[in-house]
């Protein structure tokens, strides 16, 4: 038997009734959500960059293993993936995002064992980030390198 | 392709419920629950394995004068290793499918033509689903919890069973649809319910017509889970193709959980969510004669992780089941 059924008469059913998005209202939670955080990283170099005996470097890097812990911790109490459901991208882009894809992971596959479990998929989802983290820094140093010279 | 059936019955019936389900609108109608995804267990699949258990138990209790001569099972894992594990139990002679959702009806289709051999009598149908183990199973870990679109579903966390046998009983299997896989070109895994409408449209038409009857012969006409927007669009759909507007249509996924609880989305899928229903709502109306003639559409999404990555579209099926009061 033909089966008489089309996509595009289908398509046109489906546009009417599956909501659009509500893309500008999430853009916009994003948008402030990521600033926040961006805004506490601030706050948190203020405080330890004040401390004399640590270099602006360091403080920096502090500073990331602060919100890189919080952001695990949550994830391990089971409290950032409600927070990511409610604020999206704002928590998923900056450093947070990337500690808690790794933690959630790391526990999903914990019952697997230390090898084939949590070694093998730990950086199931954030080994996309440092995978193009690190070859868009060697494309943007290049660049750097040729334009102002190093 | 549909199949009269004459001596096939559904006997009693068993439904552990999960998280989400056992508090929702069918609240007390079920068996026995479980309140957290873990239930005592240490791992989400050991609590998947002990729902399923725990439902057949509960039906091997209540038929406990008959002889079980087979078991069908289904779940949504990889190699359906929650199913294989459960039946490990019962040495009962076991058959594992899988069509996602629409397992159920493949089973009892399975079971009824079974049934017309001499030596098989009782045969238990089960399907399990489980919302953390299918999250592992199809999308993300379960702790990473990506914000999902409104029109995504929430598989419904809940170990079924029922009895199909050549004894009679108050409800007879009448007939059965094994639908064609079908779809519309749709590629977003977050959207089933309109990948799964075509192919559930095309199964009615087809059931209707292979056995010369109208929609309104059913009182009840019941798809498995295509969710709240599914539910408009297989109407739609279906008046659109076909010129007939369905007034006795109604898809479980949506009348499954409390809606009002934003978490759940456009409602219930997997392959215990029809079940669940079916076997808490559906059997007792009918054993009341509020319903004699009930149609099921056990719809399934029949796609898997490399089919999405590789950007394929995601093929479905449906199977009919109709039930009568006799």
């Amino acid at each position: 038997m033909v089966i008489k059924m089309n996509a595009d008469r289908y398509t046109k059913i489906r546009d009417k009734i599956i909501p659009k998005p509500k893309l500008f209202k999430k853009l916009l939670i994003s948008f402030f959500i990521g600033g926040l955080i961006g805004v506490i990283g601030e706050l948190l170099l203020m405080i330890y960059s004040s401390n004399e005996s640590l270099s602006y470097n360091e403080s920096s890097n502090l500073m990331m293993i602060t919100l890189i812990f919080v952001a695990s911790f949550l994830t391990a109490i089971g409290v950032f993936d409600k927070l990511v459901t409610l604020f999206g991208a704002g928590l998923i882009i900056p450093i947070t995002g990337f500690a808690h894809s790794t933690t959630s992971s790391a526990m999903e596959y914990r019952k697997e064992g230390l090898v084939n479990g949590i070694g093998t998929n730990i950086f199931k989802l954030s080994g996309t980030v440092i995978l193009y983290g690190v070859v868009s820094a060697y494309i943007f140093g290049i660049i750097r390198y040729i334009i102002f010279g190093g | 392709m549909t199949i009269n059936f004459d001596n096939v019955y559904l006997n009693n019936t068993s439904v552990v419920a999960g998280p989400f389900l056992y508090d929702g609108p069918l609240k007390g109608n079920f068996d026995d629950e479980y309140k957290d995804f873990y239930d005592g267990e240490k791992t989400y699949e050991d609590c998947e394995i002990k729902e399923l258990i725990k439902s057949i138990n509960i039906l091997i209790k209540k038929e406990k004068n008959k002889k079980i001569d087979l078991m069908i099972s289904s779940d949504l894992n990889n190699q359906l290793i929650v199913s294989n594990f459960a039946s490990k139990n019962f040495g009962i002679p076991y058959l594992g499918v899988y069509n996602a959702c629409a397992s159920i009806c493949e089973e009892l289709i399975i079971a009824g033509s079974l049934l017309y051999n001499k030596d098989i009598h009782n045969i238990i149908c089960t399907t399990s689903g489980h919302n953390m183990t299918s999250e592992r199973t199809y999308r993300n870990p379960t702790e990473y919890g990506a914000s999902k679109p409104e029109y995504s579903t929430f598989t419904v966390s809940s170990g079924t069973s029922c009895l199909v046998s050549d004894i009679k009983s108050s409800i007879k299997i009448e007939s059965g649809t094994i639908g064609k896989v079908f779809d519309l070109n749709i590629k977003d895994s977050n959207d089933m319910g309109s990948a799964m409408t075509p192919s559930a449209v095309l199964t009615l038409f087809e059931h209707l017509k292979d056995l010369n009857r109208k929609p309104n012969y059913y009182d009840l006409i019941i798809s498995g889970d295509l969710g709240k927007y599914g539910e408009k669009m297989f109407k739609e759909l279906y008046k659109e193709e076909y010129g007939i507007e369905l007034n006795n249509y109604i898809d479980s996924a949506v009348h499954i959980y409390n809606n009002e609880d934003k978490r759940v989305l456009a409602g219930g899928s997997g392959p215990s969510c029809l079940p669940s229903y079916v076997y808490s709502k559906i059997i007792p109306d009918m054993k009341s004669k509020k319903l004699k003639k009930v149609l099921l559409l056990a719809t399934g999404a029949l796609l898997n992780t490399t089919s999405v990555n590789q950007k394929k579209t995601i093929p479905c099926v449906c199977h009919a089941v109709s039930m009568e009061v006799i």
